[in-house]
């Protein structure tokens, strides 16, 4: 029988198959960043031990930074000492950092794919679990906790349960103003967010390899908001397109050499998965979320669904939203575009060809944070800021900003946020913010409207991100 | 890490499901760069009002229930890889959790941190919260070398599954480092043929 691509990335990281269904398995790359791993580097203190490969380890600051003013000292005095341990844990253990100011800086699952370091067929970590991003060049790429940071940090290696494998095929047309993101929501509200556990999810199919690679991080990035362990799309000619002459890509006879590699990469006809999904394009609505989690989402033009689960009755009271009825028209006072779901260039290319010589409505606040520093500078040389600003927005500094709420930049308690990030858990964003996750088109066009309306509406194209 | 054999405990029910790891400890207070202290800010929003005083009807501030045994409903632990969920509880006082389902991330942090998950099914799960709404006094007893866990004073019980490698290293109070680092020179014979492209 043939192998899926996971099995074929994975089976060539083994080190060892040890009793119990455990495998030893080698690590590539390992991305850390200044919330997960300070634990880490103590426990290779307290144990006496060295960092095994530290050629193999990249690191960023990017969830406790303020995202202005950038170039002052940072003004909360515990993010403060946790960006300034890890600058201090970097410069001892001889770790390449790219913290506040180096021109590489942003959001670690920006900046691997936008350097050149995520590569097809790699095995990637990092303690943060929207690692599954890297995924969308056809690596096997994960989130973990701290204790398996310091394991890898100790021996470039994790000791693992193999996942289960799931196949979600995705054929046909996208509808206009409908764009990854949406397919992703869709995916996650018809699975639920416990659906994917224990599986590594591969998409594929005409309306996944038609994405730009910028597209299909986005949907590899929410593979963990279905419980995945991580989601992956095989490599093209669409993934080597990008990776060609990226900072740390491989050139010349190295690139052709590592490109016949990578076309190897593939499920094979008779591959076996454990699960699978089949979806029709035509049929993804412009999605938004109206619960707290990412599984409760609905087309933007739908009405909110009757459930007499305590869960599901807490989460609507949370959101202070009622069943049955229609999110359209609702008034909207914060739009945050950011996050390492939809901060990158494109991203922000489709907000601002939107809001161009458009005015962003009074009672919006809004913040655009790029994911990466070289995400603002290229926002910067194409006029993007400009455009920006004039329609009464700010492009602000690289970080994951109101992602999570656990920088400077929060949403107000009780208020709602449409928002192109990733979680709309209870507080996420702040203590009592209320998040309804969307696509940056669908947030750009709110911000406009300065209420819920259907993305459809509003353009008649098809977006490509 | 600290061995685990046997857990007799009173439990703390919490029924809600697919509860994030946002809930159990949110991102600010993930600030900390050492493992301590976690469990003053466990399931910080839900016990605390935005004044910081205690929320009196959150079953955590319900005096009435104690126990080092938390019982919840299914999908624990999903969203964030922050393994400071994990230290929290356990710093709080819990050495297990009970659901129905628990997430990857959530699973294996748990493990390596001498708190043990017990999966166990729909109707069990059930059961335990309908025993502990009749009587707050109701245990729990949760084997870890016959892989049982049962409700002493009556026949409920039932076998859980976990992996025999993590069962181990939770019997003997081992964790993965020190196994994987008795592995090293394999490592870097694997190294030596290992190509990255
Ligand atoms: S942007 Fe949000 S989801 Fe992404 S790494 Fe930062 S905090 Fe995590």
């Amino acid at each position: 029988m043939g192998k899926t691509f996971f099995e074929k990335v994975w089976e060539s990281h083994i080190v060892d198959s040890v009793e119990n269904e455990q495998e030893i398995l080698y690590i590539d790359r390992h991305f850390i960043h200044e919330v997960t791993s300070p634990q880490a580097f103590e426990g290779l203190r307290r144990r006496g031990i060295e960092l095994f490969r530290k050629n193999k380890i990249v690191a960023t600051a990017d969830h406790n930074v303020p995202t202005k003013d950038q170039h002052l000292p940072i003004k909360e005095l515990l993010s403060k000492l946790q960006v300034d341990t890890l600058i201090q844990n970097c410069k001892e253990f001889g770790i390449d950092l790219y913290g506040l100011g180096h021109p590489y800086q942003g959001i670690v699952h920006v900046i691997g794919p936008e350097l050149g370091i995520t590569k097809p067929g790699m095995t990637i970590v990092c303690g943060d679990s929207h690692t599954s991003t890297h995924g969308a060049f056809g690596a096997i790429a994960f989130g973990i906790g701290t204790s398996q940071v310091e394991q890898v940090m100790a021996t470039q290696c994790l000791l693992l349960e193999r996942p289960k494998t799931m196949r979600i095929t995705i054929n046909g047309e996208l509808q206009r103003g409908v764009s990854s993101k949406d397919i992703i929501l869709y995916i996650i509200s018809k699975l639920s967010t416990a659906g994917g556990t224990g599986h590594f999810v591969e998409y594929a199919g005409s309306a996944i390899t038609s994405l730009s690679m910028e597209a299909r991080m986005t949907i590899c990035n929410m593979s963990i908001e279905m419980g995945a362990r991580g989601g992956m799309i095989a490599p093209d000619e669409t993934t080597f397109e990008y990776i060609k002459g990226r900072e740390f890509a491989p050139d010349g006879a190295a690139l052709e050499e590592a490109i016949n590699y990578w076309k190897t990469l593939y499920s094979d006809e008779d591959a076996y998965f454990d699960k699978e999904y089949t979806f029709e394009a035509e049929r993804i609505p412009p999605m938004i979320t109206y619960g707290t989690n990412p599984g409760m989402g609905i087309g933007i033009d739908e009405t909110i669904p009757e459930n007499d689960s305590e869960s599901f009755k807490k989460s609507l009271k949370y959101m202070n939203l009622e069943a049955g009825t229609y999110l359209l028209n609702k008034k909207i006072d914060n739009v945050f575009i950011g996050s390492c779901t939809n901060s990158r260039i494109e991203d922000l290319r489709i907000v601002a060809e939107y809001v161009a010589g458009k005015q962003k409505a009074d009672h919006v606040k809004a913040m655009i944070v790029p994911g990466s520093k070289q995400v603002e500078k290229q926002a910067r040389e194409e006029g993007i800021h400009q455009v920006l600003a004039d329609a009464g927005f700010e492009l602000r500094e690289p970080g994951c900003s109101a992602c999570l709420g656990m920088n400077e930049d929060k949403i107000p308690d009780g208020e709602y946020c449409v928002s192109t990030s990733n979680r709309n858990f209870e507080g996420r964003q702040g203590p009592g913010a209320r998040t309804m996750l969307v696509s940056p088109l669908t947030a750009a066009i709110i911000a406009i409207e300065g209420k819920i309306v259907d993305t459809r509406n509003y353009v008649n194209k098809v977006v490509t991100a | 890490m600290e061995k685990f054999k046997t857990l007799t405990s009173t439990v703390i029910p919490l029924a809600n499901e697919d509860i994030d790891t946002d809930q159990i400890i949110p991102a600010r207070f993930l600030k900390s760069t050492t493992r301590e202290g976690f469990g003053n800010n466990l399931f910080r929003d839900w016990r605390y009002d935005s004044q910081g005083d205690l929320k009196e009807d959150f079953i955590l501030n319900d005096p009435s229930y104690s126990g080092s045994i938390l019982v919840t409903g299914k999908n624990f632990g999903c969203g964030s890889s922050r393994e400071h969920a994990a230290w929290a509880l356990y710093d709080f006082g819990f050495r297990a959790v009970v659901s129905s389902y628990f997430a990857d991330i959530f699973k294996g942090n748990a493990l390596n941190n001498g708190l043990l998950p017990v999966q166990v099914s729909d109707a069990f799960l059930e059961t335990i919260f309908e025993l502990v709404k009749q009587d707050k006094n109701t245990t729990l007893k949760i084997e870890l070398i016959d892989q049982q866990i049962s409700i002493p004073g009556t026949n409920h019980k039932e076998k859980y599954n976990i992996n025999a490698y993590k069962k181990t290293c939770l019997l003997n109070g081992y964790d993965d480092i020190d196994y994987l680092i008795s592995k090293k020179s394999q490592i870097e014979q694997f190294e030596q043929t290992h190509k990255e492209f």
